[in-house]
């Protein structure tokens, strides 16, 4: 990506080719670039179309969860006669992603004209975009994009003199992780509690108001302009080999890398190159210790695992994790892993919105233990303990936020016990005050 | 039309159940409790506390019961090792913050977390050594206290003051294990169903000030009851310590009250416990009244009916049963020419929104319609005024003011069928104690001409004994060859031979939940 | 935002109304986007933030009735996203990110550089001079500049510790 180094020539680059580039950020800076080229070759195809196009490229969900896209936008039911709504994901909070921030600040029409096409595609006429309320500079050059977008007829009553109607809210959260989860989020936008909700009943059917909704992340509909102007088989075709992973994905690396950014990569690229090469692997003298990959919700790879893994998503389950967000944390050897995964733990506990037992109860408690361990009064049995808890805090629940909280603690006492042992032994002297 | 209903097996037992049925509601067709929190049948199911957890064969993981519908040919475990597994996780999750107060808590014996802990929850906590969640107790409205220590988060309370009172004066506030149920100052909890919340609350964090530290709940006696306070006929539970009535609850009928009841009948129960009491039978008027025996009683009754030549004025409370006020109107049958009356007070509606059909009613008596369909009218001032000339006077635990006092003393005998000393009638002739309705048993006809028993839930004071005992005893004395009715059942079966609404009726016909009499039958006697 | 001092509060203080004049409009003016007036209960809670840097119950009460909503339903809502604020805060507000990714990097030095630098002391509190609240914050979204920073609207991101006192004196 263009933004904050130059672009690797390893990387392909779709969505962030104008990353850093200030001059893509206005309407006709855009346009310039080749942008709502693609919102008006969609106008002129009918949705199902469209909706083809998508499910050709094989793009599935950026957001975590890798869902198809086109097959969520074929649930959306057609003639019903009710409003439809878009509501774009950019709450973007899950630790280690970085990545939606990017398009927004620096291609905020790249965004607006990937929503208005899948706007158009299941037949909703309007589209809210939630940016957590942190974002303040998306936010802002959001709005300015959307108020630019309606002023030259990109959005609105009769966009690109189509004669359909999309209209564009952007809605600002106010601190709250679990918005990022789509049935939270769209309480949130209703002026609730971001509660998820149970599911049946699917967005598709009765989502925001009630009604037929979907619900997409940035990143995926950023990628809709591009398939729609080159094709679905050209997406497809990106990928290095698997046709369940198609097309470029920004990957975010953080943590204990010399280079830490994001990076557009087609999935099938090998993590540790991803690692070592672009992100500019470890600082002088320390190696890898562990990656956790998608976001903080996934379990923590081992540098072994990691270095073996390819970024895609089979390819990153195929070494004991998930792709998730793609938002890589990575560690060296300096790291205090059980610390890491005590304030992953503090973190979810802190964002748990108390609905399901397990999760309101089992994230603060296992925070608990955890900082025992670190003050140095954890005892052997706290292991086996946190493990039968995040048991009953995995698929347990509502939403997954208690499995998330579950994930780092599993994986971190099966691959980094020795460090845990450390603790409890008093090999290793505490680092938390005692509770 | 045919419901299309949908075979499955709960822990072995087939049930067919309607489709859309969940499975909460088709294991309990079957037999089966699945141990709940947040869930009610009368609420929106949130599926939060997760203790309803099943396993549903072929599902990948385990499955709340409240909110997964039945499906054709499916295999549920209740008891399954993960189903029960994961219930006595939750029991712990939630343990690990509650106070264990058990002790001095009022819920205790009847908290659900108490009972499914004592079912299948862990011997020991491993929530060793840490410190539990801190909130203080709170005032919340006029009769419910908070006690967040205890409170499980399943949101009854709340989603009771949303959906069903239409009341939105409680939250969750905060977020995680720092939640809890929240108010703000300038509004009270003090919607006139409120006291639901209490009864809703699995556990004892929102607890009734009028039954703060009264009982325990295995010191209680429990019957079956129809509140008394207005014409809705809610179905109640009197529960009783020690012969004295501590506490109303709503008891459920899906076709009345749902799960519910209102504030002011929850708390009108007071004169329940009256000390006052007439408590045996006294004959001879104007300081002379004597204590009698039932018999010498019953034939002074009879004697009094008999000499009255002349109009005949019966004046009953509301709160009367539909047996004592049949039996009285028959006894006096064949005397002059009869006047009856029954007093309703009146007061504001209060309905309550989120269940069509349910209202504390303006009509503040539970009899209003059994009475009218027995031939009394509620034109109750001019049945005080026919007093004045009546050859007989009967007042059935009636309510007089002063002036309603004198007016029934200005005419013929006065016999006073009372439940509490009035020193204002000494001018009766017989003066005789008959039970108040917690004190015996009966029929209630609400506004929706449904007859619903009510069963005696403590003894009756002295001597006394049910009105419609007292009424047929007499009746059976005026003629020969009439046998006076011995309990209440036959009472009640007796009544359709002189009010053809209750032809045929039997308390076998009538359960606990009660019948629907044919308006039709029911006659001109039912109109208002 | 949160430039101006906060009214104390007190009952004895009149309560002066948010949603009149301008602010009024601009809060109508966003009842068409939304099908219910419901929806427009966090922007009208950030409006109110913006006006009194802080959301009072008595804000909560004014919210409410005009969105027509009851105060405890408003407060249910406030509580639950972290970025309301129900208590007065300093005249500028500082979010620090101290979640794991940032935590690798050295966030606990920003943190420390911080409350030395505002002279808050601990997070959560006001300076003395009512000048800053320092308040950690989790996950900020930047995980690759870390640690981010964000002062008032400003979103500031690879603060170090050597940077806290230039960037403090931004602020007055």
């Amino acid at each position: 990506m263009g933004y904050p180094h130059p672009i690797h020539p390893r990387e392909t680059v779709v969505l962030s080719k104008h990353f850093g580039d200030a001059g893509a950020r206005t309407y006709d800076g855009w346009v310039e670039r080749g942008g709502y080229q693609a919102l008006r070759q969609a106008l002129g195809m009918t949705p199902a179309a469209v909706t083809e196009a998508v499910k050709t490229s094989g793009l599935r969900g950026r957001g975590g969860a890798g869902f198809p896209t086109g097959l969520k936008w074929s649930f959306m039911p057609v003639g019903d006669g009710k409003p439809h709504y878009l509501v774009c994901n950019a709450d973007e909070s899950e630790p280690g992603t970085f990545k939606d921030r990017e398009i927004m600040r620096w291609t905020p029409h790249q965004l607006i004209e990937g929503c208005a096409i899948a706007a158009y595609a299941i037949g909703a006429e309007v589209c809210y975009i939630y940016i957590r309320g942190e974002f303040t500079d998306p936010l802002a050059i959001m709005q300015a994009a959307v108020d630019e977008a309606y002023a030259k007829g990109a959005l609105g009553a009769d966009v690109l003199g189509s004669g359909t109607r999309i209209e564009m809210v952007i809605h600002r959260g106010a601190g709250a992780y679990i918005c990022g989860e789509e049935t939270a989020l769209m309480n949130s936008i209703e002026g609730k509690r971001g509660n998820p909700r149970i599911k049946p009943p699917f967005p598709a059917q009765a989502g925001l108001f009630g009604m037929p909704t979907t619900v997409n992340n940035v990143e995926t509909l950023a990628a809709v302009p591009h398939i729609i102007t080159r094709g679905g088989e050209w997406y497809k075709g990106l990928s290095l080999g698997n046709p369940k992973s198609t097309g470029t994905k920004l990957f975010s690396v953080c943590g204990h890398v010399m280079k830490p950014g994001n990076y557009e990569i087609t999935m099938g690229f090998p993590m540790k190159d991803l690692i070592h090469d672009l992100a500019g692997g470890m600082r002088p003298g320390r190696t890898l210790k562990a990656v956790i990959p998608g976001g903080s919700s996934v379990p923590i790879m081992s540098a072994a695992e990691a270095e073996a893994a390819l970024c895609d998503y089979e390819g990153i389950v195929e070494q004991g994790s998930q792709l998730g967000s793609a938002g890589f944390i990575v560690a060296d050897d300096s790291a205090d892993m059980v610390y890491e995964i005590y304030r992953l733990a503090r973190f979810y506990a802190h964002e748990s919105c108390a609905q399901c037992t397990q999760c309101r109860e089992g994230t603060a408690w296992t925070t608990k233990i955890l900082e025992r361990i670190l003050s140095g009064q954890g005892k052997q049995a706290d292991l086996d303990l946190l493990l039968d808890l995040a048991d009953q805090m995995t698929g347990k629940t509502i939403c997954v936020l208690s499995d998330s909280c579950a994930a780092p603690v599993v994986s971190g006492i099966r691959k980094f016990r020795d460090e845990f042992d450390a603790y409890l032994s008093g090999a290793r002297g505490p680092v938390l005050a005692a509770v | 039309m045919t419901t299309d209903l949908v075979n499955c097996t709960i822990d072995g037992v087939p049930v067919a159940v309607p489709k859309g049925t969940s499975i909460i509601e088709a294991a309990k067709q079957a037999g089966i409790l699945v141990p709940h929190y947040c869930y009610h049948p009368s609420l929106p199911s949130p599926a939060v506390c997760r203790m309803c957890l099943v396993e549903v064969e072929k599902a990948p993981k385990l499955q709340p019961a409240c909110v997964t519908t039945v499906a054709e040919g499916q295999v549920v475990h209740v008891h399954s090792p993960a189903a029960e597994k994961a219930r006595e996780s939750v029991l712990e999750f939630l343990l690990i913050n509650h106070p264990l107060d058990c002790p001095i808590c009022d819920q205790a014996g009847e908290c659900e977390l108490q009972n499914y802990v004592f079912q299948e929850g862990r011997a020991g906590t491993r929530y060793a050594e840490y410190a539990k969640r801190y909130n203080p107790v709170e005032d919340f409205g006029p009769d419910v206290l908070y006690v967040p220590n205890r409170c499980i988060l399943c949101t009854r309370c709340v989603r009771f003051m949303d959906h069903v009172a239409q009341e939105p004066v409680l939250n969750v506030s905060e977020r995680g294990d720092r939640a809890y149920i929240g108010i703000v100052e300038e509004q009270r909890l003090d919607h006139p169903w409120a006291g639901n919340v209490v009864d809703l609350c699995p556990v004892g964090s929102l607890i009734s000030k009028d039954f703060l530290h009264k009982a325990r709940a295995w010191e209680v006696d429990k019957s079956a009851g129809i509140c008394p306070g207005c014409s809705q006929g809610c179905n109640v539970m009197i529960d009783t310590r020690d012969d004295v009535v501590v506490r109303l609850r709503p008891r459920p009928n899906l076709e009345v009250n749902r799960h519910f009841i209102c504030d002011t009948g929850r708390l009108d129960y007071r004169w329940m416990n009256r000390g006052d009491r007439v408590e045996a039978p006294l004959a001879g008027s104007d300081g002379g009244a004597r204590a009698t025996d039932w018999e010498a009683a019953a034939d002074a009754l009879a004697d009094l009916i008999r000499a009255a030549r002349g109009p005949v004025v019966l004046l009953a409370s509301g709160r009367a049963s539909t047996e004592s006020l049949g039996w009285l109107r028959r006894a006096v049958e064949g005397a002059g020419e009869v006047t009856a009356a029954v007093r309703i007070p009146r007061g504001e509606e209060a309905p309550l929104a989120g269940i069509p059909g349910l209202a504390l009613r303006r009509e503040r008596a539970p009899n209003g319609d059994g009475a009218r369909l027995l031939g009394y009218t509620d034109a109750w001032a001019d049945a005080v005024s026919a007093a004045r000339g009546a050859a007989l006077t009967v007042l059935l635990d009636a309510e007089l003011t002063d002036d309603e006092a004198a007016a029934v003393q200005a005419g013929g005998a006065l016999v006073v069928l009372g439940t509490v000393e009035d020193d204002r009638l000494s001018g009766a002739r017989l003066v005789l104690p008959v039970t108040a309705m917690a004190e015996e048993q009966g029929t209630y006809v609400n506004r929706d001409l449904r007859v619903q028993r009510y069963l005696q839930a403590k003894g009756a004071p002295g001597m006394a004994r049910p009105a419609w005992w007292v009424a047929a005893e007499a009746w059976a004395r005026l003629a020969p060859g009439r046998e006076a009715p011995a309990t209440a059942a036959e009472a009640f079966a007796g009544l359709g031979e002189a009010a053809p609404a209750f032809a045929g009726l039997r308390y076998e016909d009538l359960g606990l939940t009660g019948r629907v009499l044919d308006a039709a039958a029911a006659g001109a006697g039912a109109a208002r | 935002m949160s430039g101006q001092a906060a009214p104390a509060g007190h009952p004895d203080v009149p309560y002066e109304p948010v949603f009149v004049g301008k602010t009024r409009e601009r809060l109508e003016a966003l009842f068409p986007k939304y099908p219910t007036r419901q929806a427009c209960l966090l922007p009208a809670l950030w409006m109110v933030q913006e006006a009194r840097g802080w959301i009072s119950p008595q804000a909560m009460a004014e919210v409410g009735e005009v969105l027509g909503l009851t105060p405890a339903y408003v407060k249910g809502v406030v509580t639950f996203y972290t970025m309301y604020h129900r208590h007065p805060v300093g005249r500028h507000v500082i979010q620090v990110c101290t979640t794991s990714p940032c935590h690798l990097c050295g966030s606990s030095d920003v943190v420390d550089a911080l409350l030395t630098h505002t002279g808050c002391g601990e997070l959560g509190a006001t300076s003395p001079d009512g000048r800053f609240t320092v308040i950690e914050v989790e996950c900020l979204g930047a995980c690759g500049f870390a640690t981010p920073v964000l002062i008032d609207d400003d979103f500031i991101e690879s603060v170090t510790p050597e940077r806290v006192p230039g960037l403090l004196a931004r602020y007055a």
